[in-house]
């Protein structure tokens, strides 16, 4: 190789590297810079009141406390009925209809589903539940919710059971097991952590929805804990406090969507941390 | 064909146990298997060499029907273990999978303790009792040549082990569920020259209560384990012998130059 090959190769790379540390201090930047904001001005307002006390009208001391009990129902609620569903569906795909025509096309449905509006989500189910109950409740808002859930847990189950090893597989059914013992008792363990990924994932998707949730579970400034009546939830209060001209509902909104994050991170980290732990098993 | 009187003298003294008679075998519209038509004789180890692709791992997952996970696999022809066509669509799959048992290339051990992954199978087929289980657990360790080097550990994860000691584990498994044949899909060739000779010494314990078909790469181990040796090229058996004669006095030319390495 001559010398003047060698030197413009090292200059091509120097640039190349430079290029790919610019933008990616450009792109965190912009994180650290949200996250600074969110920090900064929802700590103001953080107190044991805002875990303490409801939603206040404008002028009047509050909490969150309606808002934190309403996303934490509708979202337990909305993962229970949509994580059986997709980890169902999930299995039929890898494990049954691997072969099938039909996992191709519930495949294709649910990867539209997994990138669609989930303000189409909220409208959805607005014409079908609430509509045609005459009234918003948390019920249409956990389903709404279930509606997100399901094709995150579908993909990741599929995925997570297409990486167990067909070896394994085999060596199971070499064993005279049906499948139905092959699924639950091999491949799920040799899964778990990813599935479990998966799940909180979805968890944490749902857990800042808010467009699906105003068409459907709309608000509640009370403690409630009705399922077929209106109920608060943190993402619709920072909306509705966000854009209100209070100084005090601002800052509300700014501690909620402090909440909010904090609690999708803690889920995201526990998420990476099974997923590797998973690895090394 | 001077080898063909004596193999038969031989097969008069000993019973077989699995006849696979006029077997084809497809992968789509590939004809992978071409009229193979051989014996499994009872307690005895056969052999399968040949090059790659020959067919000879396609013929042993045939024993067990497990080319029935994949689509567009299907044999042709008859296999009979003890009186009963094992092609035959009628047949229970699970019950024939546990009277024929497979240990595969890799180990594959299930993700679960070393206890478990003995346990599991018998669990599946006999109510016993805990006591009865653990005896039956350090039997089936013990019958692997495993237990001395486990039996502190019975409870840690099976993933843990050596490829060695995982590939014994397999084994254990297999036996565990006391199957009538065992079916050996290269089983040391993921494993290091150590591990290598305790399997072949175990699989040569084992000879005295199971029958056992083995796929190999390796004819050194074809002519340390088996008894008869079967060679297939191109999807057809040219050559089915008792193992001395097939390395000492082949009647084929191509299994002559197959185990001179002429190619392959």
């Amino acid at each position: 190789m001559t010398m003047s090959i060698y030197s413009s190769r090292r200059r091509t790379n120097f640039i190349a590297n430079a290029l790919c540390w610019s933008a990616a201090a450009f792109g965190l930047s912009w994180l650290l810079l949200i996250l600074g904001a969110l920090v900064w001005d929802g700590l103001k307002g953080l107190s044991p009141a805002v875990f303490t006390q409801m939603t206040p009208p404008p002028g009047a001391t509050g909490g969150l406390l309606n808002a934190i009990a309403g996303s934490l129902i509708m979202t337990v609620i909305g993962v229970a009925l949509g994580t059986p569903l997709g980890l169902l569906a999930g299995t039929y795909m890898a494990e049954y209809g691997r072969y099938s025509k039909l996992t191709f096309v519930v495949r294709f449905i649910n990867d539209i589903l997994l990138s669609a509006p989930s303000i189409v989500v909220g409208l959805f189910i607005y014409t079908v539940l609430v509509a045609k109950m005459g009234h918003f409740s948390a019920i249409s808002g956990a389903v709404a919710l279930a509606v997100l859930v399901v094709p995150v847990v579908v993909r990741t189950t599929e995925d997570m059971l297409l990486l167990v090893p067909g070896s394994l597989r085999e060596a199971t059914t070499a064993l005279g097991l049906p499948r139905s013992h092959m699924i639950v008792k091999v491949a799920y363990r040799a899964a778990k952590a990813g599935m479990i990924t998966g799940v909180l994932l979805a968890v944490a998707r749902v857990s800042g929805e808010t467009a699906p949730l105003l068409f459907t579970a709309l608000n509640n400034q009370f403690w409630s804990l009705n399922l077929n009546a209106p109920m608060s939830s943190l993402p619709v209060v920072i909306f509705q406090f966000a854009l209100s001209p209070y100084k005090d509902w601002q800052q509300l909104a700014w501690t909620g969507a402090l909440i909010v994050t904090v609690a999708v991170l803690a889920l995201s980290i526990t998420a990476r941390a099974l997923s590797r732990q998973g690895k090394t098993q | 064909m001077t080898a063909m009187p004596a193999m038969l003298a031989t097969a008069m003294e000993t019973p077989t146990k699995v006849t696979v008679r006029d077997l084809d075998f497809y992968y789509g519209d590939t004809r992978a298997l071409k009229s193979i038509s051989l014996g499994l004789y009872l307690n005895r180890v056969t052999a399968f060499i040949g090059p790659s692709g020959c067919g000879k791992s396609t013929l042993l997952r045939v024993l067990n029907r497990m080319y029935d996970l994949y689509p567009k696999q299907r044999a042709t022809g008859e296999v009979i273990l003890d009186g009963q066509n094992i092609l035959s669509p009628k047949l229970d799959v699970n019950l024939l999978r546990a009277r024929v048992g497979m240990v595969f290339q890799k180990p594959t051990p299930f993700p679960m303790s070393i206890y478990d992954n003995i346990a599991f199978g018998i669990r599946l087929y006999e109510r016993v009792s805990k006591s009865e289980l653990d005896s039956r657990v350090e039997d089936a360790l013990r019958g692997a040549a495993l237990w001395e080097e486990v039996k502190d550990k019975l409870h840690t994860s099976g993933l843990g082990l050596s490829g060695g000691q995982q590939q014994r584990l397999c084994i254990a498994r297999t036996v565990a569920i006391h199957p009538e044949v065992i079916l050996f899909d290269e089983p040391c060739s993921a494993l290091d020259p150590i591990s290598t000779s305790k399997i072949e010494e175990l699989i040569d314990e084992l000879s005295d209560r199971y029958t056992i078909a083995i796929v190999t790469h390796n004819m050194q181990q074809a002519a340390r384990v088996s008894d008869f040796t079967a060679f297939m090229y191109l999807g057809e058996l040219i050559e089915f012998d008792e193992t001395d004669r097939v390395f000492t006095a082949p009647s084929h030319p191509k299994t002559q130059d197959y185990i001179t390495g002429r190619f392959g």
